[in-house]
């Protein structure tokens, strides 16, 4: 089967301004991401791997480069497209969930359906379903604050789902969960991304990541250090992780 | 496959509204604040209304005595009282500004994820506005009853209720709806500038942001 590029980057960079002072975050990266890869983005903190991850889900301009999704430059786009193809092209996770506070499960699940156009019953259908299959059927009707951590994680990864999207990026995705909740949600990913052929991105620094990943993309100082696929990384896992 | 790129994201007004009605639903003690400036700000002018338009009925057709107690108190207060009701409108603009300013902030990261997940900048406008124009109208409907009846309990309580023979009531409600659109066009106009400063962020960065 020839490899479908969803996500391609070349020579991203961005610098941003600290007072006077100019901090080269991304110095340059390219990387190429197939459909229904699982990629991690691994890196230390400050080493520029959120940065990296809001330049391909186009949250962010660089500074230089250019940034592909599904072949179409993203820098070419104006507003109503970027809008478009955030909504419909790409799913968002996030470390802190970024539910909308006010809206209970099921509403946060059917927002980009409503952006999307989809009419209010089938939104509606679509996002129980969507509920069901990450395990939330009995909260429809709660509150973001009335669920917990893990939860909260599940609706957004449903919310993600909403419009099938081409690509999936998590950034720390399990950063605000314990050790088993963290599994979960990172086994959640792996189905979907199994199931729906989704790509998924996530940027982490969780080393339980690893064992689900296709290939891990190493990044320090704003900078690809070595790419790793799957094949030669599990002997590692059972040693970083220890249990 | 690759390469389609369309254009069409929506938000129905209908849920615009909807969003909006729960944003001041759930947030009610911050929407009572806004509404309560404007509250403040037309009942002023519904008073200043109120008092002119009985003023001038009761000089025109009313009883000689109160004609002549009228006449006597009566002074050429009008552009004052112009200038005064101008410039609290405008300290009621500022104050929503205000307050609008910290209700984006606060929900910087909420704006944030409606953008990734396909808002436009004019939905979080819509959104937004449309929240500050309903604080307006509640704010003014309940300013308008407020500076318009107690106008009036002053003038019953001054010369008794004979004088209700002579108020022009149609006059009065045309001017109550006045001071309604006023109050809620002043609390959109108000709303305008922190809404489209937060509007126009860029996603990574609203999200970003701490408050």
């Amino acid at each position: 089967m020839p490899k479908e590029v969803v996500v391609r980057t070349i020579g991203v960079k961005k610098n941003f301004m600290l007072g006077r002072i100019e901090l080269k975050v991304l110095r340059g990266v390219d990387l190429e991401v197939s459909r229904g890869e699982y990629i991690s983005i691994m890196g230390p903190s400050g080493s520029g791997k959120t940065t990296f991850f809001n330049m391909i889900g186009g949250l962010d301009k660089p500074s230089a480069g250019r940034v592909y999704i599904d072949e179409v430059d993203i820098a070419q786009l104006d507003a109503y497209e970027l809008a478009w193809l955030r909504c419909r092209k790409i799913g968002y996770i996030f470390q802190t969930f970024n539910l909308i506070p006010v809206m209970t499960a099921l509403e946060n699940i059917t927002l980009p359906m409503i952006f999307a156009g989809v009419g209010h019953d089938e939104a509606v259908d679509r996002g129980l379903k969507l509920l069901e299959m990450v395990g939330l059927k009995e909260r429809v009707q709660h509150k973001p604050f009335e669920l917990s951590g893990g939860q909260q994680q599940r609706v957004a990864i449903a919310r993600a789902f909403a419009n099938s999207p081409a690509i999936i990026l998590a950034d720390e995705p399990t950063g605000n969960l314990d050790l088993k909740t963290g599994k979960e949600i990172i086994r959640l990913l792996k189905e979907m991304n199994r199931n729906h052929q989704v790509s998924v991105i996530t940027a982490t620094h969780d080393l339980k990541m690893l064992d689900v990943s296709d290939r891990v993309v190493w990044i320090r100082d704003g900078q690809i250090e070595r790419i790793e696929e799957r094949a030669n990384l599990d002997i590692k896992v059972g040693e970083v992780e220890g249990e | 496959m690759a390469g389609q790129v369309g254009k069409q994201v929506m938000l129905p007004k209908q849920e615009a509204f909807k969003m909006s009605l729960r944003n001041i639903r759930i947030r009610f003690g911050r929407a009572c604040i806004v509404s309560s400036s404007v509250l403040l700000g037309v009942a002023f002018l519904m008073s200043i209304f109120t008092n002119t338009v009985i003023q001038q009925a009761l000089l025109k057709n009313g009883p000689e005595s109160i004609k002549v107690s009228l006449a006597a108190g009566a002074s050429d207060s009008m552009a004052r009282d112009i200038w005064l009701v101008s410039l609290s409108l405008l300290v009621c603009v500022v104050g929503i500004t205000n307050a609008m300013l910290m209700s984006v902030t606060e929900r910087s990261r909420e704006i944030g994820t409606m953008k990734c997940l396909g808002a436009l900048n004019r939905f979080i406008m819509e959104i937004f506005l449309i929240e500050s124009g309903m604080q307006g109208l509640l704010g003014s409907l309940a300013g308008g009853l407020i500076g318009g009846l107690g106008m009036l309990i002053t003038y019953l309580a001054r010369y008794g209720t004979v004088i209700l023979n002579y108020i022009p009531y149609l006059g009065l409600l045309k001017f109550y709806l006045f001071s309604i659109i006023l109050g809620t066009v002043i609390s959109i106009i108000g709303a305008v500038y922190p809404t489209y400063l937060s509007a126009r962020m860029e996603p990574a960065e609203a999200i970003r942001r701490e408050v």
